[in-house]
């Protein structure tokens, strides 16, 4: 099976419209809840079933940070969305913003119904004016329809919800720079604890979700938690939106199973591009370790498979890289990305992210000395685990990763001043 | 007083965005307000407008500056009327993004950073888009172009000119 959760309505003509989302049952479970006024653990517990793990990267298990709200304390609470997609091979949750945002809204609703806040902002980054437009679009019309704002169906459960806007920094999507954000203030990471739980945005009890975890909640409440963990394998529930890029034939977002092997995942993508054999694969965004492709092929796509093949799911972002890549380009181009993303607060990533890609530019450039693969190795761990936010791990992780595969390529760039395969592109 | 650089309908749409946030937080808008007046002013920000929209939200000057220059949206510098941002992040690349940067810089003259003498173009190079599965992408105003190739690109360019 697939496309069954947040794809499940791609199909329909204008399938962003709520007369698309609601010809196919859309709505039906906040109605229920609301008319029932189903009790937020029963439903809780049910997210729990699911094993419904965070969609955003981290894999933490949304019924779990759910149940840390403080749900009865007096004060405004807050849900929030994470639709600040940047890392490098992501791009799914774009499309549940154009195709089926409505399904976003009625998750969040009904996240806010669960950890008891009344109003939520989604966060979408600033390039996507289109996806956006489509959920503001969405907005509206469900406020029309009064199924968002003041007193829903006459159940008198309050809900408020707004987009807001970025403005192009990567460091955003990790949630505290992007309450920060949210705020009005620099992209910067906060120090945890606090955690947002108990000090969120404008300093009140928050919750973060990543866009295809929300827009899950409505299909997992409607069929069950029980229907949800039965799609994937044990410890990943579901099915899961991957994005494979790169060296395939077809490009797209592929909502699959988890668990699936990774050679069915790479067919459906149309194989890799004809001519060409399968090098490496990136299995989860650029900030996931690189894994060789004849490992890769015998790897099923779920949490505990890809961890054990020494990597990580991450958002589900499959980079294919064919035997015309060039691991020292790739990777310098990489350790560009995070060099320039990096917000400057921790000193070990902002200088270190600095180090790697100058040494990883003068190695690419054939200028490179023999110590620099060593050089490479010591500044990577120097940033790991020595800063704020994930971003430092993220950017020691590839380097690391790229010099344990392939370091005969690097050290060939720098013996021979020259890359030792040919490349098309 | 500098807030009269903001025209009304600025005024009008940056007061759509103040009124998302809780009555107590119009510093929230400052993001929204900033592309919005970079937008009034054909494509960058300037320290007057910087400090119109300080006062406009009642807030330091300096948190604006701090946010005018943390996001990597906002220009500080006269761009083209079209501003043509190349992505070149990993999933581009494997599809041959440097086809598209070798293609524009060929049709145009200039590099990235640069302006065309007409003003009609400038060219930034972007990190990624988020629409790696239609690679190569580019980001042109509101909207993205995908699966660029060099016809690709020679038709977008005509169309952009005859935009004006």
């Amino acid at each position: 099976m697939a496309n069954q959760v947040c794809f499940r309505n791609n199909h329909l003509e204008n399938s962003w419209s709520l007369e698309a989302y609601q010809s196919s049952g859309g709505y039906e479970v906040l109605k229920k809840i609301l008319s029932e006024k189903t009790p937020a653990e029963v439903l809780i517990e049910d997210i729990k079933l699911s094993n419904l793990r965070g969609r955003g990267g981290a894999g933490f298990p949304t019924g779990l940070k759910w149940s840390f709200m403080p749900r009865n304390a007096p004060g405004q609470k807050y849900i929030v969305c994470n639709s600040d997609e940047g890392e490098p091979g992501t791009c799914k949750d774009r499309d549940i913003l154009r195709y089926n945002p409505h399904q976003l809204v009625e998750g969040m609703i009904i996240a806010g119904y669960c950890i008891g806040a009344s109003a939520g902002y989604n966060y979408i980054r600033g390039e996507f004016w289109e996806p956006y437009s489509r959920f503001e679009g969405a907005l509206e019309e469900a406020r029309v329809a009064g199924l968002l704002g003041e007193n829903i169906l006459g159940s008198g459960f309050d809900f408020q919800l707004h987009a807001h806007l970025g403005a192009g920094a990567y460091v955003c999507g990790e949630e505290t720079a992007l309450l920060n954000s949210i705020e009005g203030k620099k992209g910067q990471p906060r120090f945890k604890p606090p955690f947002p739980a108990g000090f969120g945005l404008y300093g009140r009890s928050t919750t973060i979700n990543n866009t295809e975890s929300l827009a899950s909640i409505p299909v997992i409440l409607e069929k069950g938690g029980q229907w949800f963990l039965d799609q994937g394998v044990p410890n990943s529930g579901g099915e899961k939106l991957f994005s494979v890029s790169g060296h395939v034939n077809r490009p797209g977002n592929f909502e699959v199973p988890l668990g699936m092997p990774f050679s069915e995942l790479l067919e459906m993508a149309g194989g890799v591009r004809d001519g060409h054999q399968l090098k490496a694969v990136i299995p989860g965004g650029s900030s996931t370790p690189v894994i060789p492709g004849e490992q890769m092929m015998e790897v099923n796509m779920d949490y505990d498979s890809i961890a054990a093949a020494g990597s990580m799911l991450g958002a589900g972002s499959v980079i294919v890289m064919d035997e015309t890549t060039c691991m020292s380009r790739v990777l310098e181009r990489l350790s560009y990305f995070y060099y320039e993303e990096s917000c400057g607060q921790c000193t070990p990533c902002r200088e270190g992210t600095g180090w790697l890609y100058r040494v990883l530019q003068r190695i690419e450039a054939g200028n490179g000395s023999a110590a620099d693969l060593d050089l490479l190795d010591n500044v990577a761990s120097n940033i790991e685990g020595n800063t704020i936010c994930a971003l430092g791990d993220a950017a020691a992780m590839p380097v690391r990763s790229f010099l344990k595969h392939y370091r005969d390529e690097f050290q060939y760039h720098i013996d021979h001043k020259q890359c030792m395969v040919k490349s098309d592109w | 007083m500098s807030a009269e650089l903001i025209s009304d309908t600025s005024r009008a749409d940056i007061d759509r965005w103040v009124n998302k946030y809780p009555a107590e937080q119009k510093q929230s808008a400052v993001m929204a307000a900033l592309r919005i007046v970079q937008d009034q002013n054909g494509g960058h920000l300037t320290q007057e407008l910087m400090d119109a929209v300080a006062g406009y939200l009642q807030m330091p000057a300096i948190n604006v500056y701090e946010v005018a220059t943390f996001y990597s949206m906002y220009e500080h510098k006269p761009q083209g009327k079209h501003k043509l941002c190349v992505c070149t992040n990993i999933s581009c690349m494997l599809r041959n993004s440097k086809q598209v940067v070798d293609h524009l810089e060929d049709k145009l003259g200039i590099g990235f950073g640069e302006i065309t003498e007409d003003g009609l173009f400038s060219l930034k190079e972007v990190e990624c888009l988020g629409a790696c599965v239609n690679a190569p992408v580019m980001q042109v105003g509101e909207h993205y172009h995908e699966h660029l190739d060099p016809e690709k690109i020679d038709k977008l360019l005509d169309e952009l000119r005859k935009e004006g």
